[in-house]
């Protein structure tokens, strides 16, 4: 089983190796309208040969997160630390990050279509990368491992290939070029920025595959970032869901799918359709994401939220552990026994909110009760 | 709403058509027969040569009973969008016929279509570019109005904000731009205006895959509640098998140009005879990490070939773990295999069987 295999790697094999731990990041931008405010205060470890899996909406600050980790993020006012294997990736100087960019952290960016420059070589631009690292390879060597690397990730005729131009490979082929000029240098952890959004569904499953067999391979730690449950369920080894900014909820995936304790995560799941509801209603989730300029105060979830409270008006939890793993926390004011989707988790759930709702709570609940479809009206 | 009935009559008899009178049983609202449809393809220069054709939609029948939804699945340039275009009447078709309440709309002249274009109305993919920037949403929603004369002035209004309520949006928001709305609200925006004529069909292409997971929803139950309440036929495009499954009665899978396989929904997705549909349910990421573990993927080899040239016999040969030498002389036929319901049909030579484990069949070398 994937659980106790993970469980295994997670007790301290040669695996435990923290790469990379994040600290209080913070990211706002200031722009004529007001300060965006795009991360706030997130936190969050990934292991070597591990697979973390950051899921949220649009506009849940999941791509500003890590792209700030790689300097992407220009004109962003950035707090906090970032401790990669020693190194604090947001102290350091332009030029130093840039040899850590692509050869030990590299990014595969969702469109394979304008991540690859048009008029060159597919090979070219492959090569390009191993020697604008590294000076000494000659550019035969470089052509050559251009060509194993296409091969590694299942792409015939390589030594063809290799002198094929963008618009002559498929969506998936493109994909799989990236996923090799990622692979180039080596790298220690992999960002995959939605890798499989713009593919279809037989093709997502090839590159998630291959994703996951060059994991296995080389011990790389992954960082997988999407909208897609469905592909967190496939591939992460942790989660963490974003809302507005901050972690909702962090835990291994089996708490999340089967234990979640934010209800913005028991919100998104039970939004999917999926066999299990089929002929039921679906349940979305009231309203819509906050404006990142003008947040909601409280916890931000709380116009959304079916179990709100008095205190979530006022004041923002943070991260604490729910569960016995010490693991899995989450950032809500419900009790640590809320978490699951059973019975018996609903039942705490409105047991607390009865007692821990006067009017102001009780007048945002009522408006999510008595219009449970409705997207609230943008400001 | 209104008289569109006695409208439409009158318009078809100033055209000399007849009144639509149903070819043979009431319950189907549309008939897809043969339709084929190909594209040519021109040579660069001067001479604009047709050097070939893009077989985008291949003898295709289907047929969608009257309030019910007829889901079609199928991956990128396999012509499902190609198809709904034909349905709505928005391109000609190379052949076959579309017949819509017995009346076959392939034969029609634009002026002679005019009438049924209120009655099929369509949903896009992408509510960013399915409207019109610089216009407000009152008159986006009220256009159809103004298209086919059929309210004007106060009136309008009173209609336009009428539907507005009816998808969920804020009917003072009458005077506001699309960049005022969030995605989901778009969406709400192109609902109300597929709805205004009071249509028997919409087409939904991909209507909630550039929403998020939680208005993607909200989005499904809005277009569930609006089949209950007006009676309402879909035919419904997504590339979400998920999504299809929970809305659809009956599915059709299409693949390159053709179909692999149709039939209500419980047996598509229970028992998948083509392997196409199954290699299709085996990918689809499921929300639920056990099954996801549990599952045997089919992982498919090589990419969708090129509908310019589609491979011989049946075009998923190439790629399909089942494939004997059968398959790439001959082209299957949609027919009804042993142990099906009669309505569940497949176009493959060798199809599935129960309990077969296509997964192992198919671990030949990958590349696309």
């Amino acid at each position: 089983m994937a659980y106790a295999d993970s469980e295994a790697r997670r007790g301290g094999g040669r695996n435990a190796v923290t790469l990379l731990e994040v600290k209080d990041l913070t990211v706002s931008f200031p722009t004529a309208d007001g300060t965006v405010q795009a991360v706030r205060g997130v936190s969050f470890t990934v292991d070597a040969g591990r697979t973390l899996g950051i899921v949220g909406e649009s506009g849940s600050g999941k791509t500003v997160l890590t792209q700030t980790l790689l300097g992407l993020t220009p004109g962003g006012e950035i707090s906090g630390t970032a401790d990669f294997d020693g190194t604090d990736l947001l102290a350091i100087t332009e030029d130093q990050l840039r040899k850590i960019r692509g050869a030990q952290i590299s990014v595969i960016f969702q469109d394979p279509l304008t991540s690859l420059h048009p008029l060159y070589k597919v090979g070219w631009q492959i090569e390009e990368m191993i020697r604008a690292h590294d000076k000494s390879v000659s550019k035969a060597e470089a052509k050559d491992r251009a060509v194993d690397l296409l091969r590694r990730v299942g792409i015939p005729r390589a030594d063809q290939r290799v002198n094929d131009y963008p618009h002559q490979f498929s969506g998936g082929m493109r994909q799989r070029a990236i996923i090799a000029m990622a692979l180039s240098l080596s790298p220690r952890m992999i960002i995959a920025d939605e890798p499989t959004t713009a593919l279809d569904a037989t093709v997502q499953a090839q590159i998630l595959d291959l994703l996951q067999k060059l994991q296995e391979e080389s011990n790389t730690a992954l960082i997988m970032i999407t909208h897609d449950m469905g592909v967190v369920a496939d591939i992460a080894d942790d989660v963490m869901v974003m809302y507005a900014g901050r972690a909702a909820e962090r835990a291994t995936k089996q708490d999340i799918f089967y234990a979640p304790h934010h209800p913005y995560t028991k919100g998104l799941l039970e939004s999917i359709p999926n066999s299990s509801a089929r002929a039921e209603r679906l349940k979305p989730i009231t309203g819509q994401p906050p404006s990142l300029i003008r947040l909601p105060s409280g916890c931000k979830f709380h116009p959304r939220c079916a179990y709100v409270m008095d205190r979530c008006l006022t004041e923002e939890p943070s991260l604490r552990p729910v569960g016995e793993d010490g693991f899995h926390s989450s950032a809500c004011w419900l009790p640590t026994a809320a978490a699951g989707l059973g019975e018996r988790a609903e039942e705490i759930r409105i047991k607390t909110v009865r007692e821990e709702r006067s009017e102001a709570a009780a007048g945002i609940a009522e408006g999510i009760a008595s219009a449970p479809e409705s997207e609230g009206s943008v400001t | 709403m209104g008289a569109p009935d006695a409208e439409r009559t009158a318009a078809q008899q100033a055209d000399g058509q007849p009144a639509p009178r149903p070819e043979s049983d009431d319950d189907i609202l549309i008939r897809v027969e043969n339709v084929v449809k190909h594209f040519p393809v021109k040579s660069i220069g001067f001479t604009r040569r047709t050097v070939g054709q893009v077989h985008a939609v291949d003898d295709v029948s289907l047929t969608i009973p009257r309030g019910k939804t007829l889901g079609l699945v199928g991956e990128t340039g396999c012509g499902k969008s190609t198809l709904a275009r034909c349905v709505a009447g928005l391109i000609p078709v190379t052949s076959g016929r579309v017949l819509f309440e017995g009346n076959d709309l392939s034969r029609l002249s634009r002026r002679q279509m005019q009438p049924y274009r209120r009655e099929i109305q369509m949903i896009f993919q992408d509510p960013y570019g399915s409207l019109n920037p610089r216009q407000r949403v009152g008159s986006i929603i009220g256009e159809p109005f103004a298209i086919h004369r059929m309210a004007s002035g106060g009136e309008r209004k009173r209609r336009v904000q009428e539907l507005m309520e009816r998808v969920g949006l804020n009917p003072e928001h009458y005077n506001r731009f699309p960049a005022e709305f969030s995605g989901g609200q778009r969406q709400r925006i192109g609902v109300a205006r597929a709805l205004a004529l009071r249509p028997k069909l919409i087409i939904c292409d991909e209507p909630v895959s550039a929403l998020d997971v939680s208005i993607q929803a909200q989005v499904l139950n809005l277009l569930a509640d609006l089949q209950d309440e007006f009676g309402l036929t879909y035919l419904f495009i997504a590339h979400d098998l998920e999504v299809v499954r929970h809305v659809s009665h009956a599915v059709s899978v299409m693949y390159l140009g053709r179909l692999a396989e149709a039939g209500p929904k419980e047996p598509v997705y229970e028992t998948p005879r083509h392997p196409y549909t199954a290699a299709l349910l085996s990918a689809a990421p499921a929300a639920d990490p056990n099954t996801a573990a549990s599952r045997q993927r089919i992982i498919l080899v090589g990419d969708v070939p090129s509908p310019i040239d589609p491979p011989p016999g049946c075009r998923f040969h190439p790629r399909c773990p089942k494939a004997r030498q059968l398959c790439s002389q001959e082209e299957p036929q949609l027919e009804v295999k042993a142990g099906d319901p009669v309505t569940h049909v497949t176009a493959c030579h060798f199809p599935v069987e129960a309990g077969e484990n296509l997964a192992a069949a198919g671990s030949r070398e990958s590349g696309i």
